[in-house]
């Protein structure tokens, strides 16, 4: 799946890293709680999250991953923004709900597939 | 809405090269505030990405030291943080003069955790700190005594 079908899936806006939505994202994780991401390696993932801090960013850039996705209509700081860029993160917000936002992905066939490292 | 308020200095890098080879990086870690949380961790992977160290290993070792840095921030105030890169592995050793780890054991169990309620709307604090590091890294030593601090001592193989 790519970016940009994300992007439509969730009816989401894209806040920053528009020139990055035609990257592909074979996974996604779907938590609030930032150490729960940080437990699962995946492959070029998408992060869905409620929470808006700067470790958000920094979470996903220590795991690599391509972009996130605010539910809940949440929107990143400046300071987030900033951060995202310097990383090359692609930063949305949808109106959607976390769960709903995960089944759309889901089911539009973005699975989970993330690995716990042994 | 009661935040507790954490401090953290700029991150401040010096890179060595030694006689022995190995590269060292060396940071303080000292808790201003909890959103600067992490910077030593986004450092050391830039480094590593200069030094030519494989995506994998990079990130075990960023994954390993970001908890650990956020733990010193929750837990102890800060402390300081020693990146040491050799031929065939990284050691990543974190100091702090915090209050100790009372029960190591308990404090290894995932969902285990004593930070306070603010940290887990700030998205840690779950009690997966330390069973993540152990999960990044090929070792790990936890030093500790209460009312004096915490030393963990991490090595990710090549």
């Amino acid at each position: 799946m790519k970016i940009s079908d994300i992007k439509n899936l969730l009816d989401a806006e894209v806040i920053c890293g528009e020139e990055h939505l035609d990257r592909d994202v074979y996974s996604a994780c779907g938590s609030d709680m930032m150490s729960d991401v940080l437990a699962y390696v995946k492959d070029q993932a998408v992060l869905l999250t409620g929470l808006v801090n700067s470790q958000v960013i920094r979470t996903a850039e220590m795991m690599d991953m391509i972009c996130i996705v605010f539910v809940r209509s949440k929107r990143p700081t400046e300071d987030m923004i900033e951060l995202a860029k310097e990383n090359g993160v692609v930063l949305m917000s949808s109106k959607k709900r976390m769960y709903e936002a995960c089944g759309l992905l889901y089911t539009g066939g973005l699975r989970g597939n993330g690995e716990q490292h042994e | 809405m009661r935040l507790a308020v954490f401090f953290i200095r700029e991150a401040s890098a010096e890179t060595e090269n030694s006689m022995s080879e190995s590269v060292k990086f060396h940071f303080d870690v000292n808790g201003q505030s909890f959103t600067s949380a992490g910077q030593a961790s986004v450092q050391v992977k830039k480094n590593l990405r200069e030094l030519g160290i494989s995506p994998e290993v990079i990130r075990r070792v960023s994954i390993a030291m970001y908890e650990g840095e956020i733990n010193m921030v929750i837990h102890a105030h800060g402390g300081e943080a020693d990146v040491e890169v050799f031929e065939d592995k990284i050691v990543i050793v974190l100091n702090d003069h915090g209050p100790g780890i009372k029960d190591v054991e308990l404090a290894m169990k995932e969902g285990y955790s004593t930070a306070p309620d603010n940290i887990r709307s700030l998205g840690f604090g779950a009690g997966m700190g330390l069973p993540n590091m152990k999960r990044y890294t090929d070792d790990m030593k936890i030093e500790t005594q209460l009312g004096v601090g915490t030393k963990i001592t991490m090595t990710v193989n090549f």
